[in-house]
């Protein structure tokens, strides 16, 4: 009774859909000709209706942007607001769309005062020392500088779009001034920005990957996208390429670190795959970034293949040692505090036989730091836990019991650079070295995670693309990941894919679209 | 699914949301689950209870389904919810109503009705059923009427008051002083606003990711329709009992002041957060308690509608049938109060005054660990 009152109602609701479609199309997408279909299907069995839509992306636009992330909506919003039809295609299906973008927290802006949600200022200077310091110069001094000046506009432009924020998030204080954190994360401020661009009219297909594109001697002409298995051919005025990086692209990896990339985790989307950079770069626009290198970091090794993201990091190496297969330890564990030091142990795991290494620590240490998807590994002895591990038993009872001996008497602080350290291992713990000897011990499983990579193609100051024969491309423009490789083009600072996704992304879209419209 | 496996499902999502926390600004769920490392029974129960169900978190998790890790707090945290109401509830014998709420409530409900007109019937003459006096009380004397509705409001009362109290000493809400004023100020602040019903700040989400909801103004009209109604039965009855001033009463007079905004809040309230829930995501939905979240609506509906159209038959001959089919439906509304959704009021507001003691002390409650 109640289920088939439900089914009346659903029905007398699907009834009024068309209307409402029409209403859409004709009142808020003057630049859409989007064919709706509505089939119904089933109405007897299942009282219910679907909707399909069946997308035909138009001929020609006058900014067609390629990608569904940060950079991509921030240009197709600024174009868009600039006057010009956009076209926005997405690789990913809907509920996948904005790559990378789905998985961040925060965004790192130059401000000269402390704010709702920011603790204190952060002034352009500092933001340059820092960027200057984790790049160790490797980095556009003129560009990275006049990012960061724009970087100021970013933060009330973005709010105005519809993006909200709020303070750090538990456990991430030390970012609490320079970093603003989105109100429920990335997926929420993508939200947002597909709002506000469907709302001013943006047109945006889902499952379109790019899959070739048409340039003449540094003059964009047409891209070709293929949508449920046809091929349609898009001409456009401009380009804006926000594809993201090649990380996704196992095959990609290869040619920088051998067969070692298939242990490889990927800790974002799987669809950044590097096409539209490899198309570009074969159509004669200038790289820029080491192509040998990406952002790795050590995570948890039972993480899927792909989008694991945030939840499958580990921040516990300070807190015990890090042996890899063999059972023996590869680096100083308490070097230096994990902020600044936990991007290098995706290269560090990388660099052992199988690509894998293991934490251990003991009782003492289980509630100290951030939890994380997967329960560590739980033995109630050494020798156990090496067997739960695989790991040749008497070679890791070996080195722990040398770590054990080792390890000085000292005042345990994991907030300061603390006196626990050993004294004479060959591999010394310079911080926070405490014996592991308390039972339950526990052991985490890590392999490198890959966040992104450097190779990009070169801008400059319009986001324009640049050539390899020295010109400057007529109307291609690029932002976000794809072109990061400019301002970054070694380490990391946290929140700063984000800044140049919306810094460049603007750019390229005012500049795209000033350039369709002459 | 069984509780156990809702329960199960809870503290794994928990885990998730602890190692990620992107949702800590959304609503106080995760604020109080980040007190926490692991997640007892009653640590669960009171999270569920505390979650208003707006949607935000499912449409900004970046691992909501279809994705591998299958994040829907939701839909998990309505399902621990709706369990809760069943274990809490006093007696135990009368714990199978959640089973099949809907039809169950449905069957009290048509009972009572039944009951009514069989009862003026019996008592009087049938005829006295069409009569159109505007007299309520000739078909059923005032103080028989004061005297059951005060005696089912009385037992319902105490089945509430005996639930609650397992749910407190369940969520270890003393130990933080959870009964403090202050903290049920704030509570009361936070349940009368619908302070987490707004989706962070923008609105509920029901169909899709954009905040299009209406649920708190509909969520408002129901309640406070439903207070008004009380207020009007009560100033009612004391019109009578302490002024010696029976009904009916005049247009301006109290208990109509009261009642008629009441009523049609009771009667859009419900149907407009039926027609929400009609269009709901359902991944976001217990499609299980369809039913206990129907009858609840349906209940408050025509509790309302009755109301509203006895005032408008009282001078013609349908009056004594729509006074039977009222007075039916508010006797089953009472009857049934602690065994249906009825009760997530009480629960909620618990909640809410457990988080801000919790707020105020800086620490979690202690709950009793079942290993
Ligand atoms: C787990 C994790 C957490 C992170 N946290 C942060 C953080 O807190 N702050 C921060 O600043 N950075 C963070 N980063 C880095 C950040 O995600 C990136 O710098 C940022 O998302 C880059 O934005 P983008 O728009 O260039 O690329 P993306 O957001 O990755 O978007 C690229 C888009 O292009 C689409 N695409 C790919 N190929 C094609 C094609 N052929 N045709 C059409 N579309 C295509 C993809 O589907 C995708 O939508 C994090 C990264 C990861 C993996
Ligand atoms: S619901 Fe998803 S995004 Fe929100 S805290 Fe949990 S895992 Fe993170
Ligand atoms: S549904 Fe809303 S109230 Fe419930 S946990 Fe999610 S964000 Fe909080």
């Amino acid at each position: 009774m109640i289920s088939h009152m439900r089914s009346i109602v659903a029905r007398f609701v699907d009834l009024l859909k068309p209307l409402s479609t029409f209403y859409q199309e004709n009142t808020v997408g003057d630049c859409c000709i989007r064919l709706c279909a509505i089939v119904y299907i089933d109405f007897q069995q299942t009282g219910t209706t679907r909707e399909m839509c069946v997308q035909v992306p138009p001929k020609e636009v006058d900014v067609l942007v390629i990608g569904g992330g940060n950079a991509a909506l921030c240009a197709a919003i600024t174009a868009r607001r600039g006057g010009a039809t956009v076209l926005v295609v997405e690789a990913a299906p809907k509920f996948y769309r904005g790559g990378n973008t789905r998985h961040t927290r925060n965004m790192r802006c130059a401000h000269d005062t402390a704010t709702d949600h920011l603790t204190g200022p952060y002034g352009e200077d500092e933001f340059w020392n820092d960027l200057h310091r984790v790049t160790e110069g490797h980095t556009d001094e003129d560009l990275a500088r006049y990012m960061i000046a724009q970087s100021k506009d970013i933060l009330p432009w973005i709010a105005q779009q519809g993006v909200r924020f709020q303070p750090s998030l538990g456990g991430t204080l030390s970012l609490g001034r320079t970093n603003s954190f989105f109100l429920g994360g990335g997926r929420a401020m993508l939200n947002a920005l597909y709002l506000t661009a469907e709302r001013l009219g943006v047109q945006v297909i889902y499952e379109a990957p790019a899959v070739s594109v048409e340039i003449d001697n540094g003059a964009f002409r047409s891209a070709t996208l293929r949508s449920n298995g046809t091929d349609y051919t898009v001409r456009a005025k401009s380009l804006v390429a926000a594809a993201g990086g090649y990380e996704a692209n196992i095959d990609w990896l290869k040619q920088g670190w051998g067969e070692r990339a298939d242990n490889f985790l990927i800790r974002g989307t799987p669809y950044n795959r590097g096409d539209v950079l490899k198309m570009l770069l074969d159509n004669g626009v200038l790289p820029i970034g080491d192509p040998t290198q990406c952002h790795a970091v050590a995570i948890d090794a039972r993480a899927p293949k792909f989008d694991g993201g945030i939840i499958t990091r580990l921040d516990c190496v300070v807190f015990g040692i890090v042996v890899n297969r063999d059972a023996e330890r590869f680096y100083d564990e308490g070097e230096d505090f994990w902020p600044r030091r936990y991007a290098i142990w995706g290269r560090l795991v990388a660099a052992q036989p199988g690509q894998i290494a293991y934490i251990v620590f003991d009782a003492k240490s289980l509630k100290m730091f951030m939890p994380s998807l997967f329960p560590p590994v739980e033995a109630n002895s050494l020798a156990e836990l090496a067997a739960k591990l695989e790991l040749p038993a008497e070679a890791f009872l070996k080195t722990l019991t040398e770590f054990n001996d080792a390890v000085r008497p000292g005042t345990f602080d994991h907030t300061e650079l603390d006196d626990c350290r050993t004294e004479g291992l060959a591999l010394q713990k310079s911080h926070w070295a405490r014996r592991i000897d308390e039972a339950p011990f526990y052991a985490y499983p890590v392999r490198p995670g890959i966040t992104f990579t450097y190779l990009g193609t070169r801008v400059d100051r319009d986001a324009r693309m640049q050539m390899a024969n020295g010109g400057k491309a007529e109307n291609m423009f690029a932002a976000g990941e794809i072109m990061a490789g400019n301002v970054l083009g070694r380490g990391y600072a946290a929140g700063i894919g984000m800044t140049i996704g919306s810094v460049f992304g603007r750019i390229a879209g005012e500049r795209a679209a000033q350039n369709a419209r002459g | 699914m069984h509780a156990v496996d809702n329960l199960k499902e809870a503290e794994r999502l928990m885990t998730v949301c602890n190692s990620c926390r992107y949702c800590e600004g959304l609503c106080a769920v995760f604020p109080a689950m980040e007190l926490r490392r692991d997640f007892g029974d009653g640590d669960l129960n009171y999270l569920a209870n505390l979650c208003h169900g707006c949607g935000a978190c499912y449409v900004d998790c970046q691992f909501s389904p279809p994705h591998e890790f299958n994040v829907n707090v939701p839909q998990t945290l309505a399902k621990v919810r709706a369990d809760s109401y069943r274990s809490y509830a006093w007696p135990k014998a009368f714990q199978p109503m959640f089973d099949r709420n809907g039809t169950a409530i449905a069957a009290v409900t048509a009972i009572s009705i039944a009951a009514f007109i069989l009862g003026f019937a019996l008592w009087h003459d049938p005829a006295v059923l069409a009569s159109n006096s505007g007299q309520f009380y000739r078909l059923m004397p005032h103080n028989a009427m004061a005297g059951l509705f005060g005696a089912i409001t009385l037992y319902a009362l105490l089945a509430i008051i005996m639930g609650f109290r397992a749910f407190w000493k369940d969520i270890g809400a003393s130990s933080v002083s959870a009964g403090s004023g202050l903290t049920l100020w704030q509570a009361t602040k936070d349940a009368a606003g619908l302070r987490y019903l707004d989706g962070g700040g923008v609105g509920c989400y029901n169909k899709d990711e954009k905040p299009t909801d209406n649920r708190r103004l509909f969520h408002h009209l129901t309640f406070y329709g439903f207070m008004l109604c009380f207020a009007a039965t009560t100033t009612g009855t004391i019109y009578h009992y302490m002024f010696d001033w029976p009904a009916p009463y005049g247009w301006t007079e109290l208990p109509k002041l009261f009642g008629i905004p009441g009523g049609i809040g009771l009667v859009i309230g419900p149907a407009g957060l039926m027609h929400a829930k009609l269009k709901r995501h359902p991944d976001m939905l217990d499609p299980a308690r369809f039913g206990m979240d129907t009858a609840f609506l349906a209940m408050m509906f025509m509790t309302g509608l009755t109301g509203l159209a006895l005032m408008l038959v009282r001078e013609t001959a349908a009056m004594g049938i729509t006074l039977a089919i009222h007075l039916g439906v508010v006797f089953a509304l009472f009857a049934t109060m602690p065994y249906g959704k009825f009760v997530h009021g009480f629960y909620r507001f618990g909640a809410l005054a457990l988080y801000a003691a919790e707020r105020r002390a800086d620490r979690p409650a202690k709950t009793i660990r079942k290993t």
